[in-house]
């Protein structure tokens, strides 16, 4: 991981944003610690000075270089990653009608949770559900099913279902046998099949289930929603990318979803939009709605625009055979 | 313990089987040992390089190794069943192939979990299957069944050695080492031939045989639940608990044929291991192969005919040839068909001919392990849109083809070893064959 990567804009902006919060002295202890690690040297000056709460409570200036993206580190016990966020049942919308596969999703997937590119968490999908249909984009988190076919078969219990609705992984329980994987009928989870590159930094972070960072060797991973931005009241990173607000996370309870822009009311947007789930006849109770690609803003085809070769590739068997449909 | 004629003369013609390796002997275990030390070597390369080694991916996330582990298990049925059955039923000519068998059962059920843990991701956590064992999970219940199952065919085949034990340890015409006569002294715990032993032994081999029944039946149907208990296409069958019972016990008797078959020519056994053994054993593969091949026909013509989505796109790609068709044609024409044809003409039915087809079929076994595992993880629900092709198509690396080879030669060598401690007929037993 390089540095420029650490120092971007949105990682200042997190980090002011979580001023003030209580998630803000975690955070501001766990950068204060890796500054003082002796991870700092590496870093070139900027110049730029940050204002920050210490964990004491005092008020310090620091070079923006020092600044880590340190999203990832949230001070919630093991236990608490398990329980889930007291009162809440998250859930997602997903707007098929708004999708052009700009990919911008994905790639904040990957930079967030420090994924490689070949990796994905979040993938998007090119559908076409009949011979007269037409494609259509669609992005596909983890589900995050309340009967969860991969949980029932976890043999150790590293793999949970919270009450707020969420499916984790604790990836320093996982054994790794991969039966989650087998069992969950959508291709949601994947598997460290070498050790992952890991900056120092990365690896000195403390893991969390609701992180899921630092990857491991040889233990399965997913799509989390990102349970630490979630309990800050920020939107997953996925919902936030998205150019064309295709996303909206919400929690069932409050009958509230957001795309970062509007705020709908879930039940009433289900509703009129004829909301459904992927494969409802499997039973696995999904937490994420798909809105049908009615009335759609962009033709299938712009989410091919400017796309690499292999991309493209990847969408040859609905495109070729297809083309009359679109 | 005294011995009678019949006794006497079979202790003689093992005796040189079991008191020294002659060198065609020692050239076999030698052999034996190149696979198995690239198996180390693959071991190690996947241990410290991590699965990426091998050809599993995010999709197929299993192969080659779940399709071993199948198989041995299933093998290990050859003693469990056949000769549990046939000790229950007291079948009179099953004496001189029981010992064969159970150690069929106890060395195929120590190779299989071999394979299961070369699945896993993290070795290093293999005790958090105990210390957070959840009961959901058929891999807790695979890891409960298969110890049991472990220790009940060791116990069987135990149980069942102790009389020779005592033979061995009192032959003073065996020329064995001190130490190898005072180790089958302490294994014949001792025993003396006196009529309270011979009860206790009795009583005991026949409740064990009443256990082990039950107990082989749970532990391949726990196993199909691994696959049965899943979504997938293809899997997810209401047969697959009675489907793997079947072909474990199917493919466990071809083992059997194949092992007496070597034995009897390795050690000159014809007298022991006689036509008539592989007469009556090649009735029951035929009488397997047909329960079988209706379960199959019956499996796939259920799929085929609805052709429900993605149940329809597995059977599409068994059935077609560019695919997975002439494997899927092989299974069943070499697993099923060919059996019944050859026990079912009077004129094949001879030794060769019957180890031939059963060598056959338990290759279309094997094959048919992969087909129930690779082609259905090659299907998920969604599309796959990868263009890495090892994501999409699943081919095993030269590293699992070493360890299922290391498997396969490590399973020869433990039966060489075995063959060299006990006779490969159970000596004490050919004493009631006398009087019976």
């Amino acid at each position: 991981m390089d540095d420029s990567e650490n120092v971007n804009p949105s990682t200042r902006r997190d980090f002011l944003n979580k001023l003030g919060t209580l998630g803000a002295i975690a955070t501001c202890g766990s950068a204060a610690c890796s500054c003082g690690s002796g991870a700092s040297h590496e870093h070139h000056e900027v110049g730029k000075k940050v204002k920050l709460l210490s964990p004491d409570g005092e008020m310090v200036e620091i070079d923006e270089s020092h600044l880590r993206h340190v999203h990832k580190t949230i001070g919630v016990s093991r236990e608490e990653a398990r329980q889930g966020i007291p009162g809440k049942k998250f859930v997602m919308v997903v707007d098929l009608a708004k999708c052009k596969n700009a990919r911008k999703c994905v790639s904040a997937c990957q930079k967030m949770h420090h994924v490689p590119e070949d990796k994905e968490w979040l993938s998007v999908k090119l559908m076409k559900d009949n011979e007269q249909a037409s494609p259509y984009w669609m992005p596909k988190t983890c589900f995050h099913c309340d009967d969860p076919p991969c949980v029932k078969v976890c043999p150790v219990d590293a793999t949970f279902k919270r009450s707020d609705g969420l499916v984790l992984i604790d990836n320093e329980r996982c054994i790794g046998c991969k039966f989650c994987m087998a069992a969950c009928p959508y291709s949601t989870r994947v598997f460290n099949w070498d050790e992952p590159v890991v900056s120092p930094e990365l690896a000195a972070l403390p893991y969390s289930p609701e992180t899921s960072v630092p990857s491991k060797v040889g233990t399965v991973e997913k799509c989390d929603f990102c349970p630490d931005m979630v309990r800050e009241g920020k939107l997953p990173d996925c919902v936030t990318a998205c150019p064309n607000g295709v996303f909206y996370f919400g929690d069932e309870n409050e009958d509230v979803v957001t795309n970062g822009d509007e705020t709908i009311r879930f039940s009433q947007i289900i509703a009129e939009r004829g909301g459904y789930r992927y494969a409802e006849e499997l039973g696995t109770k999904p937490r994420v709605y798909y809105l049908p690609p009615r009335d759609r803003i962009f033709p299938v085809e712009r989410g091919l625009d400017g796309k690499s070769e292999e991309l493209k590739a990847r969408y040859k068997d609905i495109l070729n055979p297809g083309k009359e449909g679109v | 313990m005294n011995l009678n004629q019949k006794q006497s003369e079979a202790l003689k013609k093992f005796a040189p089987q079991i008191e020294s390796f002659s060198r065609p002997a020692l050239v076999w275990v030698y052999f034996l040992l190149i696979p198995m030390a690239l198996a180390a070597y693959a071991l190690y390369i996947q241990v410290v390089d991590g699965h990426i080694v091998t050809g599993m991916r995010d999709n197929v996330v299993w192969g080659l190794y779940i399709a071993n582990f199948i198989f041995f298990i299933g093998i290990s049925y050859a003693g469990a069943v056949i000769s549990g059955i046939l000790h229950l039923l007291n079948v009179e000519w099953r004496k001189p192939i029981i010992r064969v068998a159970e150690l069929i059962t106890v060395i195929a059920t120590i190779i299989g979990p071999i394979y299961i843990l070369l699945c896993v991701g993290r070795l290093d956590r293999l005790h958090h299957l105990v210390i957070y064992a959840r009961l959901q999970s058929p891999i807790t219940w695979d890891v409960f069944a298969i110890s049991t199952y472990l220790f009940g065919g060791l116990l069987f085949l135990y149980l069942a050695s102790i009389k020779d034990f005592a033979i061995y340890r009192d032959a003073t015409e065996l020329k064995l080492q001190g130490w190898r006569r005072r180790l089958y002294a302490a294994l014949a715990l001792n025993y003396q031939d006196t009529p309270e032993q011979k009860k206790s032994i009795a009583v005991s081999m026949n409740l064990l045989s009443i256990m082990i029944i039950p107990l082989a039946i749970i532990v391949h149907s726990v196993l199909s639940w691994i696959f049965g208990m899943t979504m997938r296409p293809g899997w997810h069958s209401t047969i697959f608990g009675p489907y793997f019972v079947l072909a474990a016990i199917y493919s466990g008797t071809g083992v059997l044929i194949i092992a007496m078959w070597i034995f009897r020519k390795v050690y000159k056994l014809t007298d022991y291991l006689q036509d008539k053994h592989f007469i009556n054993l090649s009735y029951i593969m035929m009488t397997l192969a047909a329960a079988y091949g209706y379960f199959t026909f019956s499996e796939y013509l259920t799929d085929w005919y609805s052709l429900e989505k993605w149940n329809g796109e597995v059977i599409a790609k068994l059935f077609d040839l560019k695919e997975y068709g002439w494997w899927f044609l092989f299974a069943n024409i070499a697993g099923i068909l060919l059996p019944i044809l050859v026990v079912a003409v009077p004129k094949l039915r001879q030794p060769n001919i019957i180890t031939i087809a059963a060598s056959l079929m338990v290759i279309a076994m094997w094959v048919k392990r992969y087909l129930i595992v690779v082609p259905t993880l090659e299907s998920p629900l969604f599309p796959i849109q990868d263009t890495r092709t090892e994501f999409v198509h699943y081919s095993p690396t030269w590293v699992e083809w070493a360890l299922t080879l290391g498997g396969i030669a490590t399973f020869l060598l433990l039966f060489t070893l075995a063959s060299k401690f006990m006779t490969i007929v159970s000596v004490s037993e050919l004493e009631s064959e006398k009087h019976a």
